[in-house]
């Protein structure tokens, strides 16, 4: 491919080098490791589903009495196997009978790997059956009725009221919405539990529940029919519980999740060991079902400044798209993330914007690119805000994003109202009409503004992944090297829940859902 | 839409600005122009600009125009607006609680900070409850600060302690004791369902509870913070919109000052 920005492809393939090495060092650490979430996630993959007679889930039922007991280093499969072969029960009536603590699962007798893997086969066969049903639907809606042209249009709701909700996403899906993103209620990405059950009480957001997953599914393929277009349905795959919601989306079709553990642990204060073994785990699972994941590098400009820190966005997406493709996500799948963050009021700030639109663009051809709308800037002036997220739409089509995550008049006001929504999909939906061939038809002069900015980016990225290179990503981040925030490698919220895996350990699900598509 | 592009309507009314009754301004003094926008739960059609524009009288408007309206979902219709407004206000009556400090740049407070207390003062700031959001707290805190004005942590006089967001109250007041803190500091960005307000009393509840609400200063911040609120809540200063560093570094050690505080 030849860049229209002129950029050098040999110092990309060397900074793709760099990140390669700084994620096979992660990588490395977290093979070694398991978390309590990572088990409630094959508990919840063992088909045990529901809470016990106090609300709570059962998978952590189970998980944590295998903490009680310390044993969670051997693994949630090894405890099921065993006690589904000494009791003869599946593996939600164990799941109850511990929650009633007529079983006690570290008690049972105990058998080789091979016995074990003899009982949990036909449930992992029904797991990976389920999910692949799932994705096949996917499939076949996009060959029948089709999606809508890239960028896709990507909206939010956010009433708090998962029923409510379904209104508002229908609306906006009838007003050529593509994707719609349920926020999360304020805090959900701390608690380390996913809750049960149809929601109807959230501040700023929705809970994530599995039944919330299935009724705005079941919402958005009935709009999605009617409109004769594939609504995608985005969540948030973050926080303590990040692989226990890859499956549950997996399970119920969701088909984008915001899945990136460096945005917890510097925007949400989340442990770095645990997230980044969750994110494995999740990756694997978004990989598998077919699921867009969305990293959160865009945020990074809404702490530090957008034009001096554009290659830490850069830095990270490349980090980001190897740890990535470890966990056998294909590059199509990678809703890699960048913003539309400078200062409105700086001379040429679109210039600066378009080239590394453009930029991010060539050195990711493949992937569905997340970009994200203007947020720091926007003022409570809904007037100039609209203007703000039209500039915005012209680059995104004129750079041929992949998600362009619309921006509302009302940003930093508050969440969306219908009309908002309404008045956003026309302003993207005008422009990228109106300006549809414009990356075919302009060309970035040698020696012009863009093309400087691209290449001054490229550099000031290469040097900060030979700086990580050196001292690897933990330390990195203790450093405050993205978006200006410090995390030390053992503080944070979960590390508890973090163990390093023992003699028995097994989870099939890694090499079954990396292997097969 | 009955006025078209330009109204010719007669203006007969008194055109002399009087601060005791005052309303808005399109293009002449006491026109009363009002721009609105909403959306009604009702289908599109005759009957639903009717009730447009009746509810536009209702709010106190004269001559309401729909200038713009579409469906946005089956059973939702959106309009664009405009009226005349009847009511008044009286300029001259109004009064509102302001945070009553002089405005000092950062070497000025560097400076008053060496003068009266010849110690570096300690600030604790955090989004505290389940408030992810960092924006608030970062503007006023980090070192690069936020258009134009640089955060507490570039003071030389003061020892700044971002805490970050969605720490639960009683952990915050637990660091401010351990850090010895002067002022704790505290922005709120989520407001939906009043929650903010839930939580600020939350916390000083706890202080007092604690003892400790008279040891240190207290404030608040966000986009929808006013000092009034602030102070109805029972903190010593409120920063709203348009409020920087500057505004809220000067205003705690002028009240530190003021409270004899060492």
């Amino acid at each position: 491919m030849e860049s229209k920005l002129g950029l050098d492809f040999k110092k990309v393939e060397y900074a793709r080098g760099l990140a390669k090495g700084i994620a096979t060092d992660v990588q490395s650490f977290v093979e070694q490791y398991t978390t309590v979430a990572v088990e409630r996630t094959l508990c919840r993959l063992m088909d045990i589903d529901g809470v016990d007679a106090n609300g709570v889930p059962l998978p952590n039922v189970v998980v944590d009495a295998l903490k009680d007991k310390g044993v969670l280093q051997e693994g949630a499969l090894f405890f099921l196997g065993n006690a589904m072969i000494a009791t003869g029960l599946c593996p939600q009536e164990i799941a109850e009978k511990v929650a009633t603590q007529e079983l006690d699962i570290t008690k049972v007798v105990t058998r080789d790997q091979r016995k074990i893997m003899e009982a949990l086969q036909p449930v992992i066969d029904s797991s990976i059956e389920r999910i692949r049903t799932r994705r096949q639907r996917r499939e076949h809606y996009l060959d029948t009725i089709g999606e809508g042209p890239k960028p896709y249009l990507y909206i939010i709701v956010a009433t708090g009221n998962i029923y409510e909700d379904v209104i508002q996403a229908q609306a906006g899906a009838r007003q050529g919405a593509d994707v719609i993103a349920v926020i999360r209620t304020t805090g959900q990405s701390l608690l380390d539990y996913v809750p049960y059950g149809a929601t109807t009480e959230g501040f700023g957001g929705t809970f994530a529940t599995q039944e919330n997953f299935r009724i705005m599914r079941k919402a958005l393929d009935e709009v999605g029919e009617e409109q004769g277009r594939y609504i995608r349905l985005c969540n948030y795959c973050s926080g303590l519980c990040m692989p226990e919601i890859a499956i549950m989306g997996a399970f119920e079709g969701l088909d984008v999740m915001l899945n990136d553990a460096l945005y917890g642990i510097l925007f949400r204060d989340i442990n770095m060991q645990r997230t980044l073994v969750d994110q494995y785990m999740s990756r694997i699972i978004n990989g598998f079902a077919g699921v867009i994941i969305n990293t959160g590098e865009d945020n990074y400009l809404t702490t530090a400044d957008a034009v001096e820190a554009a290659h830490t966005v850069l830095a990270s997406d490349l980090i980001n798209e190897q740890l990535a493709f470890m966990a056998g996500l294909p590059a199509e799948q990678m809703g890699l993330g960048h913003a539309f963050e400078m200062d409105p009021m700086l001379e040429n700030g679109f210039l600066l914007e378009l080239a590394q639109a453009q930029m991010t663009r060539e050195i990711f051809p493949k992937a569905t690119l997340k970009y994200m709308p203007p947020t720091k800037f926007m003022t409570g002036n809904i007037f100039r805000g609209h203007i703000q997220d039209a500039l915005f739409n012209m680059i995104g089509i004129w750079t041929h994003q992949g998600i362009q995550l619309l921006g509302m008049p009302t940003e930093a006001i508050h969440t969306p109202f219908m009309s908002d929504r309404y008045l956003s999909i026309e302003n993207a939906k005008y422009i990228f009409n109106n300006m549809h061939s414009i990356g075919e038809e302009m060309q970035f002069r040698e020696g012009g503004i863009c093309r400087k900015r691209a290449a001054e980016v490229l550099d000031k990225t290469i040097q900060l992944l030979e700086d990580i290179t050196k001292e690897g990503l933990f330390t990195a981040l203790e450093k405050g090297i993205f978006g200006d925030v410090k995390r030390p490698k053992n503080g944070g919220k979960g590390l508890q829940g973090v163990t390093m895996k023992g003699d028995n350990y097994l989870n099939p699900f890694v090499e079954l859902m990396k292997g097969k598509r | 839409m009955s006025e078209g592009l330009y109204s010719m309507e007669a203006k007969d009314y008194d055109k002399t600005l009087d601060l005791k009754k005052i309303k808005p301004y399109g293009d002449t003094m006491n026109d009363g122009k009002v721009q609105m926008s909403f959306t009604l739960p009702v289908p599109c059609g005759a009957e639903a600009i009717e009730a447009a524009k009746q509810l536009i009288k209702k709010m106190g408007m004269e001559n309401p125009s729909v200038v713009y309206y579409k469906e946005l979902t089956s059973g939702f219709t959106f309009f664009n607006c405009y009226g005349s407004c009847t009511h008044t206000v009286n300029y001259e009556s109004i009064y509102v609680p302001k945070v009553e400090s002089n405005v000092m740049s950062m070497p000025d407070t560097d400076q008053y900070i060496r003068e009266h207390f010849g110690r570096k003062i300690v600030i604790v700031g955090a989004s505290t409850g389940t408030d992810a959001h960092t924006v608030g707290i970062d503007a006023i805190m980090n070192m690069k600060g936020y258009a134009g004005h640089y955060g507490l942590e570039r003071y030389d006089m003061i020892e700044a302690y971002n805490l970050g967001s969605q720490v639960p109250n009683e952990e915050f007041i637990q660091k401010g004791l351990e850090l010895h803190a002067d002022a704790l500091i505290i922005s709120q960005t989520v407001t939906q369902k009043d929650v903010h307000i839930q939580n600020l009393t939350n916390f000083i509840e706890l202080m007092e509870a604690e003892g400790l609400r008279d040891k240190m200063i207290c404030c608040c911040g966000g986009a929808r913070i006013t000092h009034e609120l602030a102070q109805e809540l029972g903190f010593d200063a409120g920063f709203g919109m348009n409020t920087y560093a500057d505004d809220v570094a000067s205003f705690i050690v002028q009240e530190m000052d003021k409270r004899g505080m060492k």
